[in-house]
């Protein structure tokens, strides 16, 4: 665990950098953690922050956000380039999810 | 006469007939189990058909030698459940009613989930190894194959028997050096994780013996579709590996008759409570091993310590009392690493696994994280456990609750 300052808001982040209190996250937050990773949010983006938000506690995988209605797989990859469901997950302020094999 | 109805007569479901047939009085305790197969398979050792190592007798024995007198079986499909009403359907309409039912029907590779997988190079050039036709089959091809590249990759998540995949790319390393032709074959192994396996510790392992035994691991690749034309497989973020031979795991789903039945998740696994293993929505409704979505391995000695918790929580729902039993999603899986050597990983929800000895701490015989003889023996006695002991219920010499004793952090 670290401390982090984004967005002037003080945070404590995990060592790879996912936030520890989900409910401190703000709109503002996940702008700058997506700066860090380069990807500039649009609406989009949004609406899939959003159905992430809301699924956090049910197993998140790429199939079940590829079967949200909200984006197909390939759209989840085009907004969130290299690892969707890592990165997404980061920036939506929720935990890493684990992949369990 | 009340009914306990077991669905799925695979290793769960066969371990809770002999525990509850046991316990239960046969006076005031039917139970019955249904499957629509006749054999059981020793699902371990498919890994090593395709390097002839076993062959298909080795890896199958009928059910019925294995459900103890006093449990009716039948052989048929399964229509589907109508929970509300607590009855079961078999496929041409006959009805089986239940006070409580434990679904047991495991998972299943579904090749047609995947865009251009079952295609024209389907059981010739591409092989699973999770059905005894697929391993059958690659075993006949690795027989005469003159090298080339074999792609070992792993279509999603969660897969049975996590393990496996590494494991064949160990295997298929020994076998390809023992031909002499290991210098003509280039294994890669391609997986959706972000290395070889899910927790650091592991993953650090294992991906130092891969790259000992010159495997490549190519880590965050989510399968799209396979391109049998070009022999390639895509991922749909645009990258793509070559094969000449690939071997598969595919998407992994539970039985379409929890689909049938509207009480699965995206992937036909039944939501279920991980500590109590009853189903989050049905209070009479129990889940024991790969058909559940609890968050730990799917794989046999998970379905044999989760049995533990259920038989219990099973006596506490029958006498109307709360569940006791609590599961920790305990999963310990030996690693076949080739030149007759393996590893060991025991872990749980909480802990991943770390290096140490099993089960007697200091002593072993057992190495965790740790690449030994005796680890690949442990490996080759357990097929003997398991027809003998682990199936009829007997009580083994390990603890079912993981124990931090013997780990080192």
């Amino acid at each position: 665990m670290t401390q982090k300052t984004v967005a002037g808001v003080n945070l404590e982040v995990t060592d790879d950098g996912y936030l520890v209190d989900s409910s401190q996250w703000t709109e503002k937050i996940a702008k700058e953690i997506a700066k860090e990773e380069n990807i500039e949010l649009n609406d989009k983006h949004f609406e899939v922050i959003k159905f992430i938000r809301e699924n956090a506690d049910s197993g998140l995988t790429i199939r079940k956000v590829g079967k949200s209605g909200v984006v197909d797989i390939k759209g989840f990859y085009d907004l969130f380039p290299g690892g969707p469901l890592k990165m997404s997950t980061k920036i939506a302020g929720i935990q890493k999810p684990s992949s369990c094999v | 006469m009340k009914k306990i109805l077991i669905l799925g007569a695979g290793t769960g479901g066969t371990i809770m007939a002999n525990k509850l047939r046991k316990a239960l009085d046969r006076e005031e305790w039917d139970i019955t189990i249904v499957d629509k197969h006749k054999t059981h398979y020793y699902q371990p050792g498919f890994l090593f058909i395709p390097f002839g190592i076993y062959n298909k007798q080795d890896v199958i024995k009928p059910k019925a030698d294995f459900i103890p007198a006093g449990v009716n079986i039948i052989y048929s499909d399964i229509d589907k459940i109508v929970p509300d009403n607590n009855k079961v359907l078999l496929e041409g309409g006959k009805a089986l009613n239940y006070d409580f039912l434990i679904v047991a029907t495991g998972t299943r590779v579904d090749p047609a989930e995947t865009p251009g997988l079952k295609d024209e190079l389907w059981q010739k050039e591409i092989f699973d190894f999770y059905t005894v036709e697929g391993a059958v089959a690659l075993r006949e091809f690795f027989e005469t194959w003159q090298g080339g590249r074999l792609v070992m990759n792993i279509a999603e998540l969660p897969f049975k028997c996590p393990v496996a995949p590494l494991e064949f790319v160990f295997l298929a390393d020994e076998y390809f050096t023992k031909a002499g032709i290991r210098d003509k074959v280039d294994i890669t192994y391609v997986t959706p994780l972000p290395g070889a396996f899910t927790k650091p510790k592991s993953t650090k392992m294992l991906g130092e013996l891969l790259n000992e035994k010159n495997i490549t691991v190519i880590p965050d690749f989510y399968l799209e579709r396979v391109d049998n034309k070009e022999k390639k497989i895509k991922s749909y973020d645009g990258q793509e590996v070559p094969f000449d031979v690939l071997a598969i795991v595919p998407v992994n789903k539970g039985d379409d008759m929890i689909e049938r039945s509207g009480m699965g998740d995206d992937l036909n696994f039944i939501p279920t409570d991980k500590h109590t293993l009853r189903s989050e929505k049905y209070e009479n409704i129990f889940v024991l091993g790969d058909a559940s979505n609890i968050p730990t391995s799917k794989a046999g000695s998970v379905v044999h310590f989760a049995a533990d918790v259920l038989f219990d929580n099973i006596q506490c729902a029958i006498k109307g009392r709360e569940l006791r039993a609590k599961f920790d999603g305990h999963a310990n899986c030996y690693i076949e690493t080739g030149f007759g050597k393996g590893s060991l990983i025991d872990f749980n929800y909480e802990t991943e696994p770390l290096p140490g000895t099993y089960p007697l701490p200091g002593i072993g015989p057992f190495g965790l994280l740790q690449n030994t003889k005796m680890n690949h023996y442990g490996k080759v006695i357990f097929r003997w456990i398991y027809w003998h002991i682990l199936l009829k219920g007997k009580e083994l010499p390990i603890e079912n609750e993981m124990t931090m004793a013997g780990k080192k952090r």
